[in-house]
């Protein structure tokens, strides 16, 4: 009995046993409940790779929403070998085997940003904590695109930006995690400027209307700079609220400004209202200073084209991409987007399976998903192919840089997709630009965040 | 427990904070429990709770609740960029300014009631939403919304240490706040919301403001006077719709003028109304399902259908598919209001209705005389 009691009572065994087995089970659960078990965030450890689409399928930017889903679908089915290839067979130089994606097979989960920062940023959220996404791509406006991409940048997950046009995507607030394959709104100064000086010369007196976010004022910058450089005088940029039906309080001031030229800075649906309704006030009838009255939208779509309908004609804008290109990639990606969905591609549609097939590319070329190597195999990258000649994924600002194209509303047009021509292609050399003029820091690439 | 609250009061308590902290377990077969959702079920129970303190208890249905919320987003934004990165600093100066707000708008819109109150909110929240969203861009950056950057000040953080590298993200004195952290830190406040609204409901208070509900006139005609009481439970309702904004920026850094929409006003009115009216536990469950249904029910495309409907034969699945797609994915909002229609025609009450019928039910099949006693005793509407 003596011995009993120098050792440790029964009760105190107990006690000591449970609280060893709660330490034991549950407090590592609390430690190893972040991502410390993988070495980066959603390690593809299964037969599967799953892409995360943030689309916005309702709001101002639906339509452009709903052709990128196909287009991802499509690219989807082309990495996995099935349907006839796409772009896969054009691609130089590639390094995809059609069999998924290091032998993976791609799938993908999808939400409804419903064009808002704060949706897309759930949405994109959930995809990555919740579906296991090893990459989030899609968006149709630069407010998500920002938003999203500097979320995939805390918790360490590339982002593959869809349709964003913003100076700022890959400008002052650039990530490392961030890669767009649109081109900016700088660029479409470039291009879109010497042809506004020689169709409507170089004493113009302008007037902006400007979607109220990022892009909108980073488009209106851009157009302002390159029209004034060549002669021109702005006479005021008003901003509208992004998702206005109603355009007519905006409109109406236009009208007794004293300017000659309209300039739309906007897009989606607000572009076709705001185009719908000018021409309805019978601007495009108008003489002001002596001048023909004309409207300018300098970032044009397919889509919006078709939906502004007859008063598009003669209008001149500028595109990342067209369907009736002539090149070998355009062709391919017309007719198999064409096969499966009975319409041509949109330039989202066109941006957003470029950006699955050159993230998938990427992977190939590293060898592995871990994400700061895909960072490198992207950085720098020179490929060729894919419908806007030679382009290269630029590696201090992660743009690409590559031809832009000044399109114009057809003016006889042959059927319903018929609605834009392509009036100039102006190559890589000129829409070139100093990344170092928007300021900005991608930040590091290690060490890899967690994310969960 | 027992001296501040009675046995029942603690009962439930107890219970409530079991469900909330075992939510990333009981919610694991719904597919909600990752840390991003289960943050939104917390924050968005805050948010009904505060705004049922206002509705529930004085009846005074106000339109523009999200205006607060959104006053807390920015603020505590503010405070991340200024200040410092701690969150509580964030949240006091968060509280603080929505209180300002509330104090302001309250005192203006609660000198009418009934419908020309809400109108009066709607109105003050839908001019703070287009301020927030075209005309104070300097502060609010608009519709790109407010976030973090490298460079801000932080003049306290400053104090101790140079500007680290990489991405700001709020902490709580070094400990990061996303993920699941921010899942309990944010569960910690639902439960010191929950419990202040327990002995709101339960103070003499709160008697004032049931009386207010059920008949403001024969309040003054004994001789109270209910501005004040009705103005305390509106700055009280908008702080706690600041707290919630600011725990949103707190979990997820970026401050976005959508939040303070009439649509965001108007769906914390239906988390309410879903849930239970003048209900304790029941505008957390109205969130919690509106929650699941904006985050999850939207993110059912046609693959995840036909993987469910796989059983049925090629045609049938199709079908299936074409139909039941019309109610989820981009179709959500669909489903929830033909849920909501559903409720307020049968239950009035809300779910917590359904729930006190069920148990009364099983009750007077069990043993009949405890029924009505209970049916008392259950945290009942406050008509």
């Amino acid at each position: 009995m003596s011995e009993l009691k120098r050792g440790p009572s029964r009760r105190h065994v107990l006690r000591t046993g449970l609280a060893g087995i709660i330490a034991s089970g549950v407090a590592p659960l609390a430690f190893s409940r972040g991502a410390w078990a993988q070495e980066f965030c959603n390690n593809p450890t299964g037969g599967t790779v799953t892409f995360g689409l943030n689309l916005p399928l309702t709001g101002a930017y639906a339509e452009e929403g709903a052709d990128e889903q196909k287009a991802y679908e499509l690219a989807i089915q082309h990495l996995n070998g099935e349907g006839d290839g796409g772009l896969l067979n054009v691609l130089k130089p590639s390094a995809l085997k059609g069999n998924g994606i290091l032998g993976k097979k791609v799938q993908y989960v999808s939400s409804d940003s419903q064009t808002k920062s704060d949706v897309a940023r759930a949405g994109a959220t959930r995809m990555i904590e919740r579906d296991g996404a090893i990459m989030i791509t899609g968006g149709s406006s630069s407010g998500e695109a920002i938003a999203v991409q500097s979320l995939c940048q805390e918790l360490g997950v590339i982002f593959m930006a869809g349709l964003t046009h913003s100076n700022d995507t890959t400008g002052k607030d650039k990530r490392r995690y961030g890669f767009r394959h649109f081109f900016n709104a700088y660029q479409s100064g470039i291009a879109i400027a010497p042809v506004l000086a020689e169709a409507y010369g170089k004493d113009r007196r302008a007037y902006h209307l400007t979607a109220d976010y990022t892009w909108g004022w980073t488009q209106e910058e851009s157009i302002k700079n390159a029209t004034e450089a060549l002669g021109w005088e702005t006479v005021q940029a008003v901003r509208t609220p992004l998702g206005a039906a109603d355009f007519s309080q905006y409109l109406t001031p236009v009208l007794n400004s004293g300017a000659d030229v309209l300039i739309l800075n906007h897009y989606g649906n607000d572009m076709v209202n705001s185009l719908t309704q000018a021409v309805q006030f019978g601007m495009r009838d108008r003489q002001a200073n002596g001048k023909q009255f004309e409207i300018v939208v300098p970032l044009f779509s397919e889509l919006m084209a078709k939906g502004a309908g007859e008063n598009i004609k003669g209008i001149f804008g500028t595109s990342n991409w067209h369907w009736n290109l002539p090149d070998e990639g355009s062709k391919a990606f017309t007719k198999s987007f064409g096969a499966a969905y009975g319409s041509p591609p949109s330039q989202a549609a066109h941006t957003a399976y470029v950006q699955a097939l050159l993230y998938a590319d990427a992977c190939e070329r590293a060898g592995t998903f871990y994400p700061p190597e895909v960072i490198k195999a992207l950085e720098g990258f020179e490929f060729d192919g894919m419908g806007n000649g030679k382009t290269l994924y630029r590696a201090e600002d992660h743009q690409c840089m590559k031809s832009v194209l000044v399109v114009r509303g057809n003016e006889n047009p042959t059927n319903q997709f018929d609605v834009l021509n392509v009036f100039k292609e102006i190559d890589r050399e000129t829409a070139n630009y100093d990344p170092a003029i928007f300021g900005g820091d991608l930040g590091a690439a290690e060490p890899v965040p967690q994310c969960r | 427990m027992a001296g501040i609250m009675s046995r029942k009061d603690a009962t439930l308590f107890i219970g409530f904070a079991a469900v909330v902290l075992l939510l990333p377990i009981l919610a694991a077969p719904f597919g909600a429990a990752y840390p991003d959702l289960l943050q939104r079920f917390m924050i968005f129970g805050i948010f009904a709770i505060g705004f049922n303190i206002l509705f529930g208890l004085t009846g005074y249905l106000s339109f523009g609740h999200a205006a607060f919320f959104g006053v807390g987003s920015y603020a505590a934004m503010w405070s991340f960029k200024l200040l410092s990165l701690n969150a509580i600093p964030a949240i006091l100066f968060a509280v603080a300014i929505a209180g300002v707000f509330a104090l302001v708008i309250g005192y203006l819109s609660l000198r009418r009631s009934g419908i020309y109150f809400s109108i009066l909110t709607l109105a003050f929240a839908q001019m703070c939403y287009s301020l927030a969203y075209s005309v104070l861009t300097p502060i609010t950056n608009g519709e790109t919304g407010l976030r973090m950057i490298r460079a801000d000040p932080r003049v306290l953080d400053r104090l101790f240490s140079e500007a680290p590298a990489g991405v700001p993200v709020p902490s709580l004195f070094g400990i990061s706040l996303s993920g699941w952290n921010g899942f309990y830190f944010s569960a910690l406040f639902l439960l010191a919301t929950f419990f202040l609204a327990m002995r709101i409901t339960n103070s003499p208070f709160g008697m004032m403001l049931k009386g207010i509900k059920s008949n403001q006139n024969r309040m003054n005609y004994t001789g109270f006077n209910t501005r004040p009481y009705a103005l305390t439970a509106f700055v009280i309702s908008g702080m706690l719709a600041g707290l919630a904004g600011s725990l949103l920026v707190v979990t997820d850094p970026l401050a976005g003028a959508e939040r303070m929409q009439w649509t965001a006003s108007g769906e914390v009115v239906l988390m309410t109304i879903l849930g239970g009216v003048g209900t304790l536990v029941g505008p957390v469950i109205g969130a919690w399902l509106i929650k699941y249904f904006e985050n999850i029910f939207s993110s059912f495309n046609d693959n995840v259908l036909s993987s469910f409907f796989g059983f049925l034969p090629d045609g049938a699945r199709e079908a299936a598919v074409v139909v039941a797609g019309k109610f989820v994915g981009e179709g959500w909002h669909l489903s929830l209001g033909l849920l909501f229609v559903l409720i307020v025609v049968f239950l009035p009450g809300g779910i917590m209705e359904g729930v006190r019928r069920i148990s009364s039910a099983i009750r007077r099949r069990g043993g009949g005389r405890h029924a009505t006693a209970r049916g008392e005793l259950s945290p009942s509407a406050a008509e």
